[in-house]
């Protein structure tokens, strides 16, 4: 029990929501009437308005970043090992905004809001949006909190496309990008990946046709399935051998199908299970189509140096030695670009045998390297 | 400031764009940066150092020089500095033939297996040369690939380099009479200045 918190917490925070009036105009031609953005900040902004970070999170993060909602929460936000007083986002120097996107889940509106238009949940008529979409969104609460320019925009996965789709969308709002772990855009193998998940959820029965709030109940088999087989691609072969092996749950083997047998089984059930009972099923839709559909490059005829040539930001990529799902050759492909559109640019590789999950972990090479970079920033 | 920096900071020109191959603690390119104007990136592999760099605000990029330099287009850089790292390489050859792809001038520095001191040991002992300067030996030496600069200079002209300023130096980077007389016997670190074959510049005045 984190009775009292660490000295490094930002301790006990609480989340605000922003409802915003203006409809918002989306990239599948649709637009919101109005939308609420939940979000969480911590440290203080300063007299300038100079300190201001954005944090970005990915496929099933939110705004949670940092601190404890309740002091009897067993875990912190998804970034504890990242934000607080001497981390390297560190709320004694900066301004720290974390929200939930939308579409998301977690208090922002999302296909579990209630459509006014109808008076019933949006279900599986929330319209599908872009990482594009989101940057625009999260520039309007930038507005409504007074930050003309963040300091840095930040973010890991799904996060760091947002962080980079900032310097193109935004490039006179944003100092420094940095964006770990992550992909100027999704490959075959990583659109197959979430299709396999979200074929999990469109055939389970009780997904009725995302409209399974109304009836009452949740694709819950669907939703564990497309959780079990993410999982999957955040970790590395190494460190699932490492935690797992061959071990049995039981010291013999059933010859049948229904026991869990294997250690990684019983994992990733239990992975799926839980997180099948917190997150929404088109939610995880949603947050794959946005995946699969950036490619920030398309609109510049495939060339990303073209896509990022009136970046005004200074660059930091970070990427994760054994991460499979947005390899070093994914953020090296970045840095070429920004090289090549000679723009500043730092990149560190760090060897790590966590897999994509890695850039939640506090590795001590990467917080020092983050850390560095950090105190860099002037604000 | 290290010696031999300070001998090829006046190489390079205000505002220049600048890419330094192992660039260790990024001691030349944070100077550069400040008092020249000169912007870039510098490579390095060794995870503190990069840290260094990062601490400093030089833009480093992790990346080994045996990778070769596919990320760096043709004729980008102004100059492309690699200091006292050519003889830990695998492909020495091929890493310079890059660095005169990718910059319009090269500078380069590296120890001098053809000093009098490293003749005499070889010579007389009939054993590898170990000194304070070069304090490996042969088996565990991250340099792989020594040379003289009779050797260097030779390459030079297989890559149709041309050497536009040579200076021979001792290990404290002194400029004495007797290594302008007889460099490669009496030049401890060898600092060049080369362009490609394509290349015509007038030269530094050092």
């Amino acid at each position: 029990m984190p009775i009292p918190f660490p000295d490094d917490s930002v301790g006990l925070v609480r989340p605000r929501t922003q409802v915003f009036e203006e409809p918002l105009a989306l990239a599948c031609g649709r637009s919101l009437s109005g939308y609420e953005l939940i979000y969480e900040t911590y440290g203080e902004l300063n007299a300038a308005r100079s300190n201001a970070v954005l944090i970005c999170h990915a496929l099933s993060g939110n705004h949670h970043a940092a601190g404890y909602h309740d002091e009897n929460d067993r875990k912190p936000g998804w970034w504890d090992s990242c934000i607080g007083p001497g981390k390297p986002i560190d709320t004694r120097k900066f301004f720290v905004v974390a929200l939930n996107n939308l579409g998301g889940c977690n208090g922002s509106t999302g296909p579990t809001s209630v459509n006014p238009a109808t008076g019933t949940p949006y279900g599986a008529d929330f319209p599908v949006v872009t990482v594009e979409d989101w940057v625009n969104s999260q520039a309007r609460l930038a507005d409504v909190l007074g930050i003309a320019q963040w300091a840095a925009v930040i973010g890991g996965s799904l996060g760091g496309m947002q962080a980079l789709q900032w310097t193109i969308s935004y490039p006179e709002r944003v100092r420094h990008c940095i964006a770990i772990a992550s992909a100027p855009k999704l490959s075959a193998q990583n659109i197959a990946f979430n299709e396999v998940a979200r074929q999990a959820i469109l055939s389970d029965p009780e997904f009725h046709g995302g409209d399974f709030q109304a009836q009452g109940v949740i694709p819950k088999r669907g939703l564990m399935l497309a959780r079990m087989v993410g999982h999957i691609t955040y970790l590395s072969d190494d460190s699932m051998g490492e935690k797992f092996g061959r071990e049995l749950k039981t010291d013999k083997l059933n010859y049948d199908f229904h026991s869990v047998e294997f250690q990684v089984e019983s994992y990733l059930r239990y992975q799926g299970e839980e997180f099948s009972g917190r997150f929404d099923a088109n939610t995880y839709l949603l947050m794959t189509k946005a995946l699969d559909y950036f490619d920030p490059a398309q609109a510049h005829d495939g060339d990303l140096a073209k896509t990022f040539a009136n970046a005004q930001a200074r660059f930091c990529l970070m990427s994760f030695t054994t991460d499979w799902r947005f390899s070093p050759a994914r953020s090296q492909e970045i840095v070429e670009a920004l090289i090549s559109a000679k723009k500043s640019v730092s990149y560190l590789e760090i060897d790590a045998p966590q897999g994509h999950d890695a850039f939640l972990i506090p590795i001590p090479r990467y917080l020092r390297g983050f850390a560095g970079y950090m105190n860099r920033i002037e604000v | 400031m290290r010696a031999d920096l300070d001998i090829i900071k006046d190489w390079i020109p205000t505002g220049g764009r600048v890419l330094d191959l192992g660039c260790g603690d990024g001691e030349l390119l944070s100077w550069l940066a400040e008092h020249r104007g000169v912007s870039g990136y510098g490579l390095e592999i060794d995870p503190e150092k990069i840290e260094r760099c990062l601490d400093r605000g030089v833009n480093v990029i992790e990346q080994n020089l045996d990778d070769g330099l596919g990320n760096f287009g043709a004729d980008t850089f102004d100059v492309v500095v690699m200091t006292q790292s050519l003889q830990a390489l695998r492909y020495p050859d091929k890493v310079l033939s890059e660095m005169l792809r990718v910059g319009k001038h090269c500078i380069i520095t590296f120890p001098n297996f053809g000093h009098w001191r490293c003749r005499v040991y070889l010579g007389g002992r009939g054993r590898m040369p170990v000194s304070d300067f070069l304090p490996y030996t042969w088996y565990n030496t991250p340099n792989i690939h020594f040379c003289t600069f009779e050797d260097f200079e030779r390459l030079c002209g297989k890559l149709d380099a041309r050497v536009m300023n040579r200076l021979a130096v001792d290990r404290h980077h002194r400029h004495g009479p007797a290594s302008r007389i007889w460099p490669n016997l009496f030049g401890e670190i060898g600092i060049y200045r080369i362009s490609g074959a394509g290349f015509t510049d007038h030269n530094v005045a050092i």
